[in-house]
């Protein structure tokens, strides 16, 4: 766990009420996809838990939706602002645990921290299939992104004004996609029905209100099967096994 | 000059009067790779039961202007592992104050577990909290009369023959230092003051409270000022010495609680937003003195 004092290259909407913020500063406590920091936000007592979407050496990029008072000050920031945050806070996704052909699925925002994922099962050669689940089209994200490095990726929308009309389940069920482990982020009415309708093993990314961030103030604590687990801390991914829905 | 920052609670000399404290900082373990635990004068380890609890529904936590709401629940591994596995780990590593802070629902279940960490050899303090506001049917009721303080108090001083007591006072009540006489007429060793305000928010979207809990426990820089003056009340009337609590976030805030009477001083809420505030405060304090020409920090105790 590490403060950093980030300083804003770039703010600017992906989607509606989605912003893409692109941070220069210290990343050497981040070191794998599924982690989050904690950004500190004026005015506000908590700080924000928010994944990380993509690192570098140089950079973090979050993107995050505006779902309050606290990620609206965020949103108002400009090129050359500081932010402030903890890093290098959360476990991480597990890439090892998948044999060959990764499915990943994010719901809205949740696709944000599967984009660093997918970049690690690239650099370990395995095949990936992406479906992104939104209400509408005008709220699609990051799907270019995801194809650029090599994911095959699938959408679909609530309304049915881009790809598949439905759930990203729903994709699931329309299409033969072969996979053999699937790694989910999104809200979770999507994470339950996703668990419930893959029979392979896989992990989900979870969010939860949280105090520090950092496992020691046990504000975001879930149960599981094997007893009481912080999300920030032994999370915010958990093995789909464990998980009481 | 080197500045003198250790105290002495009942006899326990503590390098310097920061204390993280309950519920703020886990058991110490969790935070002792990300700073050098060793800087703190002690440390108030998560309020533990008998038996171990889950503690509440999530959202455990809301925000609030200068400060949250927290409904944890007292989540904990149970007295048995405290004394038995957090608290051996943590001597391991620690070399100041370890405070064992204890919660219960009955006077049998502070008395069990008092004497237990009574005989552990890795705790120098016991801090009983009679002020928890979150658990139905809970510690409240033994922190908001009088008559039920006395009677915790007594009877965890009955069992405890090595270590001295602290009782950790609620403020929600009409006139804590009637409370406060109280705990010290039935034999407590010190008083921690304040615990938590009861409070609550509600998300005007969902049109229900934000916590699942319903309601919880306000703390954060908002309350200082109101736990200021309780410690100031309090440390006037009793002669046991008090450890200050809440809303402290620097070390001007420190000798402010020092000043209303507080021997040690525990920061809480405010660890949360900053893990670093504790020793960011201890280092702080030798240039604060400076300027205010005190030498030892033992000087200022209760001095308003």
């Amino acid at each position: 766990m590490k403060e950093v004092t980030f300083t804003v290259l770039e703010n600017s909407p992906l989607a509606p009420r989605t912003f893409r913020m692109k941070l220069a500063g210290d990343t050497s406590a981040i070191r794998c996809s599924g982690e989050f920091v904690q950004v500190a936000v004026e005015g506000k007592f908590l700080r924000r838990p928010i994944s990380v979407h993509d690192c570098d050496w140089e950079t973090l990029t979050l993107v995050y939706k505006v779902v309050g008072e606290g990620t609206a000050v965020l949103s108002a920031k400009r090129p050359g602002d500081r932010v402030r945050a903890l890093t290098g806070l959360g476990n991480s996704f597990d890439v090892d645990s998948c044999p060959h052909k990764a499915l990943l699925l994010g719901g809205g925002v949740g696709a944000a921290p599967l984009y660093l994922l997918a970049k690690e099962l690239c650099a370990q050669g395995k095949e990936m299939t992406v479906i992104l689940g939104f209400n509408t089209a005008s709220e699609v994200m990051l799907a270019d992104e995801f194809e650029q490095i090599g994911a095959d990726v699938h959408i679909a929308t609530m309304d049915g004004s881009a790809g598949t009309r439905g759930f990203v389940t729903d994709v699931l069920r329309l299409k033969n996609i072969p996979y053999d482990y699937f790694y989910a982020c999104g809200p979770k009415p999507m994470l339950k029905a996703v668990c419930s309708a893959i029979h392979t093993p896989g992990e989900v990314s979870l969010e939860e209100r949280m105090g520090c961030g950092a496992g020691f103030c046990y504000g975001c604590s879930i149960q599981t099967k094997n007893g009481p687990r912080r999300v920030c801390k032994d999370g915010p991914v958990f093995k789909k096994e464990e998980l009481i829905w | 000059m080197v500045k003198d920052l250790s105290v002495e609670l009942c006899g326990i000399r503590l390098k310097n009067p920061v204390v993280p404290a309950s519920g703020t900082f886990g058991f110490g373990l969790e935070l002792s790779d990300s700073l050098d635990l060793n800087v703190l004068g002690g440390i108030s380890l998560k309020g533990t039961t008998r038996e171990a609890r889950y503690g509440n529904p999530t959202p455990r936590i809301a925000d609030c202007p200068a400060g949250m709401l927290n409904a944890v629940g007292l989540q904990n591994p149970g007295i048995d592992v405290l004394v038995q596995e957090k608290v051996p780990a943590l001597r391991k590593i620690y070399d100041g104050c370890v405070i064992a802070n204890i919660s219960g629902f009955s006077l049998d279940e502070y008395r069990h577990c008092c004497a237990l960490a009574d005989t552990c050899p890795g705790i120098d303090l016991i801090e009983v909290n009679i002020s928890c506001p979150n658990v139905h049917g809970g510690g409240m009721a033994f922190g908001t009369s009088a008559a039920a303080a006395a009677e915790v108090t007594a009877a965890v001083k009955e069992v405890c023959r090595n270590k001295r007591i602290f009782i950790k006072l609620s403020p929600n009540v009409t006139d804590i230092v009637e409370i406060a006489r109280a705990c010290e007429d039935a034999g407590a060793d010190g008083l921690t003051l304040v615990n938590t305000f009861l409070g609550m928010r509600i998300d005007i979207a969902r049109r229900s409270p934000v916590l699942a809990n319903k309601m919880g426990g306000y703390s954060g820089a908002g309350i200082f000022p109101i736990a200021l003056r309780m410690v100031y009340q309090v440390a006037h009337a009793c002669r046991i010495p008090v450890m200050g609590c809440g809303g402290v976030t620097c070390a001007r805030d420190v000798i402010e609680m020092m000043m209303a009477g507080a021997t040690a001083v525990q920061v809480g809420a405010e660890n949360l937003r900053n893990p670093f505030v504790c020793p960011e405060i201890v280092e702080e304090l030798p240039s604060l003195m400076e300027q205010l020409h005190i030498e030892s920090l033992r000087d200022i105790i209760g001095t308003v």
